[in-house]
């Protein structure tokens, strides 16, 4: 198929639909309604469920009903939104059926604003919701991943009966770019043997995240977290960029990523070896290339410190740190608020970290904020 | 003459019940409602193609006492999991059976959606006028004066409002096809409870929008009454405030019967 000019929100839309969702539950919340719109045109044409909720708490809680009656489904929503299904997503997570979610991130704490932000997450990689439970968390940094990571999604969702976030932000929601989307896969006609369809014929079904005995429910965690562990040794994925030379590692996804690489090339051409690792599944965090970095010092090559880059007040950098596991110093960069990082901005990070390399090792982690 | 006996079945426990024995409280009538419910869905032969869908409270357990696939929803939100479920299955049959609070507390907005969607789903909301799960607090349909645990005094109108009435509530709405309110205090209203809960699955068979029954129900352990006391306090008590019969009946329900 050809490339398209496709914007994020309706190519994310349009790629759900060519994977087979069934049903699509959600309400309208900027950055991210043009997807929402694009289910409200498509879906009734194929004859698939569309419906706009009361309110993001209603939208979760019918694709929990949608997912148990064993269909694809997903919803999608930004930060205020995401906050109101966080009490469905336990359940679900619970109850281990399988749910698709997009969260266009956007400025915050509160009702924040509408420009980009990667704040969320603590909110979609630590703690969806009560109790323990992870989601896996697909983080693309253009509309073509976005497209890709969207059809990957349901195919995790199934495989591990869990809750598959895509974690895109006001920018990869409204930007447009070319970028090719998948054939039309066949609507999957039959259902799971745990689907609530009816009695018939067998023993009844049962949806519940209630166990009342305490040993029972321990059953139901470990069971729980051996699949997250599953999840963990399997689904990892990243990307590298000039990492075999690279002294400095920059760590970001996303679009900060996007806008790392063009820093990166900048400062190659400066003559400073820098690279990129992108975490693209922020949940399971690729630890693996961080254990296999080899540590440079003044006379070994290697990498001598670490940039995160990040819209947060830094998030990611702890999962970072706990990679590394202190055998290099880690320095943080982010912007807040819907204000998105320059190259220039990260370019003079890098700088700034090559050139105390030459004054003196750099021990410990240090932090900055843009002013 | 030898006289012929004959063993002849006249009642059994319906097919859409289980076997299991029940947790609820002596004289408590959810148990009557749930059998009531089993009675009519095995009448109308929809077991294998009926979805149950819990509530937080008393309730909670539902799915152990009904033979149905069912779903426990959480508080609230029993209205928007059942839309979920009915809508990618129109075919099936789908209910919800909620408390006072969770129905007209917590879950009033998914309650009043699904309703004015004209959702194609039915409700059986039970009204016992207390919290009985968390071990009798007030309920927004507690009555003006009742002492519950989070009203010692009684309940104070001024500071709460005045109790809800969800049967003319819904009543109200457009998408709502069938609205009623019966209760189970004796042998009539046990009987007009079956004819009702009869019909509200016939209008969701029909395809034919929102069914909803309130039931005034009991709850001897929470108002501190014997079983028996518990039933006169929903006559003398819960009648006035809550009258019972048909709030909507549209035209089509009418066709119907």
């Amino acid at each position: 198929m050809a490339k398209e000019l496709l914007k994020g929100n309706v190519a994310i839309a349009e790629a759900a639909i060519r994977a087979g969702v069934q049903a699509y539950f959600g309400y309208p919340i900027t950055p991210q309604t043009e997807l929402l719109e694009h289910m409200s045109l498509r879906m009734p044409q194929l004859g698939r469920v569309f419906l706009q909720a009361e309110s993001e708490l209603a939208a979760i809680n019918m694709v929990y009903g949608a997912a148990s009656a064993g269909v694809r489904v997903m919803t999608s929503s930004s930060g205020p939104g995401f906050s109101l299904m966080q009490e469905g997503l336990s359940y679900i997570a619970c109850s281990e059926v399988p749910v698709v979610l997009v969260d266009i991130m956007r400025g915050g704490p509160g009702l924040g604003n509408i420009q980009p932000t990667q704040a969320d997450y603590n909110q979609l990689t630590k703690s969806a919701g009560h109790g323990d439970f992870r989601s896996i968390v697909l983080a693309p940094s253009t509309v073509q991943e976005a497209i890709d990571l969207t059809v990957l999604a349901f195919d995790l969702a199934e495989k591990y009966r869990t809750i598959v976030i895509v974690a895109g932000d006001g920018m990869i929601g409204q930007m447009m770019e070319p970028a090719e989307l998948p054939a039309m896969h066949a609507l999957r006609s039959a259902r799971p043997d745990w689907a609530l369809t009816g009695a018939k014929g067998r023993q009844k079904n049962v949806i519940s995240s209630l166990r009342l005995n305490a040993d029972n429910l321990e059953d139901v965690n470990k069971r729980l977290q051996a699949k997250i562990n599953r999840i963990r040794a399997a689904e990892a994925r990243y990307e590298q960029v000039l990492t075999d030379d690279a002294e400095i590692l920059i760590v970001a996804f996303g679009t900060t990523a996007r806008i790392a690489k063009t820093a990166i090339r900048e400062a190659r051409r400066q003559g400073i070896p820098a690279g990129l690792l992108r975490p693209i599944t922020l949940f399971p965090f690729p630890n693996a290339p961080f254990k296999e970095l080899s540590v440079g010092s003044q006379q070994a090559k290697g990498v001598k410190a670490i940039l995160v880059v990040e819209m947060s007040a830094g998030q990611m950098v702890e999962d970072v740190q706990l990679a590394v596991q202190g055998r290099l110093p880690v320095r943080f960069y982010g912007r807040t608020g819907g204000a998105v990082p320059l190259p220039d901005e990260i370019l003079d990070q890098i700088l700034m970290l090559a050139h105390r390399m030459d004054e003196a090792p750099t021990s410990g982690e240090s932090f900055a904020m843009a002013a | 003459m030898q006289e012929q006996w004959v063993e002849q079945t006249v009642y059994q426990r319906p097919e859409s019940l289980s076997k299991n024995p029940t947790h609820y409280c002596p004289g408590c009538t959810h148990g009557l409602i749930h059998k009531l419910i089993g009675e009519v869905i095995d009448e109308l032969a929809i077991r294998e193609r009926t979805i149950a869908v819990a509530p937080v409270g008393c309730s909670v357990l539902l799915y152990n006492y009904f033979e149905l696939d069912s779903a426990e929803a959480a508080h609230g939100r029993a209205p928007a999991m059942a839309t979920g479920l009915k809508r990618v299955q129109p075919d099936k049959i789908v209910f919800t059976y909620q408390g006072d609070g969770d129905l007209a507390s917590i879950g009033i907005a998914e309650i009043m959606w699904a309703a004015i969607r004209g959702e194609n789903i039915t409700t059986f909301f039970i009204n016992n006028a207390i919290y009985g799960m968390t071990g009798g607090q007030m309920a927004p349909t507690s009555l003006p004066g009742q002492v519950t645990g989070s009203s010692p005094l009684g309940r104070d109108v001024e500071m709460t409002g005045m109790p809800i009435q969800m049967a003319e509530i819904l009543a109200g709405l457009p998408g709502t096809t069938y609205a009623v309110r019966r209760s189970v205090h004796d042998i009539r209203t046990i009987k007009d409870a079956k004819k009702a809960i009869r019909t509200a699955f016939r209008v969701q068979m029909a395809g034919a929008g929102f069914s909803f029954i309130e039931f005034l129900s009991s709850c001897p352990t929470n108002w501190g009454l014997t079983p028996s006391r518990a039933l006169d306090w929903i006559r003398q008590n819960m009648v006035p405030y809550y009258p019972l019969g048909d709030y909507k009946v549209a035209d089509i329900v009418k066709e119907l019967r």
